[in-house]
């Protein structure tokens, strides 16, 4: 009986220094969620932010980086707008619990709609995990094998060549505008709600063309349906060495995309400490160096001030470029 | 015959003790998540992802599947016990199992669902096993004015069928399509119709806020007035000998099954539709091919088995543009999609080539969640009824509570519980007009789907309507589409000419 209670009092003890330790190590940080963080992905599901989100989730849930999950939700509506108004609104212990994983729209889609009330600058810098690289595609079956064959098929259908893109004003709605202004093209841009349904497009022939992410077309390129015919970047692309930069055939032009976490504009400074803590680890997880090495995505991790500077320098760029295209007035 | 090889080495991994074990725990999870107002497969695969990776990817994949069907199997309980949609798959559900149960059988209702789900998994198991790779490129060659015409088709089969008011079933529709284009358009990204500009407006309606609105509040005012507090639920009982006999009701009612699962299945591998809009074009089908139209919406078991054929079939559907293509058919893919990226696999057309025991283990364990989904399901029938035994004076603030739940989960937005609520007066009083509110359901569903689909086609084709009748596929789907839409007409116009012959 003696024995027993014995026992009994050793589990109770070491129960309570169980509980004391686990309390310690939550309470060294200064600001912790206390309810499940809305993971809001401002693209549909499929495209490349969507996977990344959801890798950046299962990295988080893997290691157990966060007391409370992450709750993915997609708002790709309004090329991120739907997104964008979400997180601008949220007030109080709700604008602590909500971050975005973003892109470009962050800047084009408040640029092209001031009415939406929504400016980038103001969102919490919590991380930049990477920058995704665009390429050229086709099918296979069009013969097409180079940039010189895409230019003369696709003038050759003026008007009727489809390039399937994901939203007005997009990022590949800027590529887009690129490539016609560039070779004299007249491509027609039809939006898809994301990169998932626009390589599908492309896959089942609806489209001519995209300009997809290689996270996107990897699946139909492996299977030999798509073929890259060149990249947006300034050299070229280990995963694929046969397709040559716009800079190789003589177009100074290169063009990426922004990964990045942010938080909603009212975050407090110490919720915004937190998920930038939370995001350097994921960002030094095996699972995302791993990923980012295998997706070639470029850039290193920046957050806070770093952060804020680089997107005052990208802003401008998509205003011009905005500008340039007519989209808005300057 | 390789593919039956391949199949049995599946099996054997599936019936690993493991693999086993998490087939028979998350199809039980997967059950009374389903079984939730508000909370659906989405919600629980979000929920226990993290779970998984204690264990290997093959046995992960399996548990998250197995909660996904258990959930489609839930989905019709509360459909049936509460009136409320369980899930979003689950919506066409209410329609005939809510009266069944008002009736007192909800154990008709129960255990046709139940089985009517095995019957559709089990066929879209074969069909997926056999055809996989050949139906991923029908998928493909489903093109926007193809998905149009499809759209337009569900829309028909409610048009078409309703016999009673078609003035008042169109303007259901109308409502419906209005409702559903609020929000930011994804199109132009400009944003439409927002009231007063609220801003809970501009996420849009989600569809389960009209679909709680309608059929758990609105329906809970009806019955209260109609009943007076005295309802009938209480009478359903349950025995083995009433069990085989509903059996029997199943073979009566064959075509609405067989109908649902293929054509649940058929919707589900678009990578544009899915479960939800499956069911309920199974539905619209099986009230139009069946003898007694007019039973439908009142307590018909073929009501119930068309739909729930339909989303189990669609479920493992869906599944199949998520592994061939990368695309996911529904929400619940997309999360099981993300869990694949992190595995290190790379869904596309070759995943069936480069991880067979990945697929194939799958597959097989696809078909053991099945079994094991509907016998636990009947199993607890005799549970759900003895919950059902509760005086209305409970079970109507239970209801309320759980649509307000329901309500809130999927956004977590007070704006739409108000608005759900605007909508259950709403419904009750158009349901006391002798308006159907189903075809207002549909088209809050099918709008969003249908009308991108009709824009990008006719961007594509520079503004020629011709795009929807001169493509291969397209044009018999919308000819068929458009016959079922006139239909009603023609039978008004024959008649006419009867009646002023005979009055000749």
């Amino acid at each position: 009986m003696n024995k027993i209670r014995k026992i009994g009092t050793g589990v109770a003890v070491a129960a309570v220094a169980a509980t004391a330790l686990t309390y310690s190590s939550v309470a060294s940080f200064a600001w912790e969620p206390n309810k499940p963080i809305e993971f809001v992905i401002m693209a549909g599901k499929g495209g490349g932010a969507d996977k990344m989100a959801r890798l950046m989730q299962s990295v988080v849930e893997k290691h157990k980086m966060s007391a409370m999950p992450l709750l993915p939700v997609n708002k790709p509506g309004g090329s991120g707008a739907e997104a964008l108004v979400h997180l601008n609104g949220k007030k109080g212990a709700d604008a602590n619990h909500t971050i975005m994983v973003t892109l470009n729209s962050f800047y084009t889609t408040p640029l092209r709609q001031p009415a939406l009330g929504v400016d980038p600058l103001s969102f919490a810098p919590i991380a930049r995990m990477a920058e995704d690289t665009f390429l050229l595609w086709v099918h296979k079956d069009s013969g097409i094998k180079d940039v010189d064959g895409f230019v003369k098929a696709a003038k050759a259908k003026g008007n009727d060549w489809i390039m399937a893109g994901t939203g007005k004003a997009s990022e590949d709605n800027l590529l887009t505008d690129f490539l016609n202004s560039a070779y004299g093209l007249s491509m027609k841009y039809v939006p898809y709600k994301g990169g998932g349904a626009v390589a599908k497009q492309l896959a089942g022939q609806h489209a001519n063309s995209t300009v997809n992410n290689p996270s996107e077309q990897e699946g139909f390129y492996a299977a030999g349906d798509t073929v890259p015919i060149a990249a947006f970047t300034d050299e070229r692309m280990a995963m694929f060495p046969d397709a040559p930069t716009f800079k190789e055939l003589g177009k100074d032009f290169e063009y990426y995309m922004q990964r990045s976490v942010v938080g909603a504009p009212k975050m407090s400074a110490e919720a915004l400490a937190y998920y930038q803590g939370l995001f350097k680890n994921v960002f030094d997880s095996d699972e995302w160096q791993a990923y980012r090495k295998k997706k070639s995505l470029r850039g290193d991790l920046i957050s806070g001030d770093a952060m804020k500077v680089y997107w005052q320098t990208n802003n401008e760029i998509h205003r011009q470029m905005l500008i340039k295209m007519g989209a808005i007035k300057g | 015959m390789e593919i039956l090889g391949l199949l049995g080495n599946g099996f054997l991994v599936a019936f690993e003790p493991l693999n086993l074990g998490l087939i028979i725990f998350g199809v039980t999870v997967g059950l009374f998540i389903g079984a939730m107002p508000g909370l659906g497969s989405v919600n629980g695969v979000a929920i226990l992802l993290p779970m998984t990776f204690l264990v290997p990817p093959a046995s992960a994949m399996i548990f998250l599947a197995a909660i996904y069907y258990g959930a489609m199997y839930g989905g019709a309980i509360s459909s049936i016990m509460l009136g409320i949609p369980g899930a979003s798959t689950a919506v066409a559900t209410t329609f005939d199992g809510r009266p069944l149960a008002l009736q007192g059988k909800a154990d008709t209702a129960l255990v046709v669902a139940a089985t009517a789900s095995f019957i559709g998994g089990t066929v879209s198991i074969l069909l997926f096993t056999g055809f996989a790779p050949a139906l991923a490129h029908i998928a493909l060659d489903f093109g926007d004015p193809e998905i149009f015409a499809l759209m337009l088709l569900a829309f028909a089969t409610f048009v078409g069928l309703s016999g009673d008011d078609i003035p008042k079933t169109i303007f259901s529709i109308c409502i419906g399509l209005v409702f559903s284009a609020v929000g930011l358009d994804i199109m132009s990204g400009e944003p439409r119709l927002v009231f007063m500009n609220i801003t809970g407006f501009m996420h849009g309606i989600n569809f389960l806020v009209l679909a709680i609105g309608v059929y758990g509040i609105g329906e809970m005012l009806w019955t209260i007035e109609v009943t007076r507090g005295e309802t009938q639920m209480s009478k359903a009982t349950i025995s083995l000998r009433r069990i085989v006999g509903h059996f029997g009701e199943m073979m009566r009612i064959w075509k609405s099954w067989t109908l649902g699962s293929f054509l649940g299945f058929f919707v589900g591998i678009l990578p544009a539709a899915g479960a939800t809009p499956g069911s309920l074009m199974a539905y619209g089908v099986a009230k139009m091919t069946a003898k007694n139209p007019r039973d439908f919406g009142k307590g018909e078991p073929a009501g119930v088995a068309a739909p729930e054929a339909a989303n189990n079939a669609a479920s493992t559907g869906s599944m199949l543009p998520m592994l061939t293509l990368g695309i996911p058919g529904s929400p619940t893919t997309a999360i099981l999609l993300g869990g694949m990226v992190i595995w290190g696999l790379v869904p596309g057309p070759r995943l069936f080539i480069d991880e067979t025991v990945f697929v194939w283990s799958l597959i097989a364990s696809l078909y053991a969640a099945n079994l094991f989904a509907f016998l636990i399901n009947v199993a607890f029938v005799p549970v759900f009824l003895w919950m059902l035994k509760m005086p209305f004076t409970i079970l109507a603030p239970t209801i309320f509570v759980l649509s307000l739940i329901g309500g809130y989960a999927p956004t977590q937005d007070m704006h739409d519980v108000w608005l759900m609520l605007i909508f259950g007066v709403g419904a009750y009083m158009l349901r006391k007009l002798d308006y159907p509110l189903a075809p207002a359901v549909l088209a809050i569903v099918l709008g969003p789907i249908a009308e991108p689909k009709m824009r990008q086609s006719l961007l594509i084709s520079g503004g020629d309507f011709s795009v929807f009748f001169t493509r291969p596929i397209a044009g018999p789907i919308t000819i068929i589409a458009i016959i079922l839409i006139l239909l009603p007409v023609f039978q008004l116009i024959r008649r006419k000419i009867k009646e002023s012959r005979q009055a000749g």
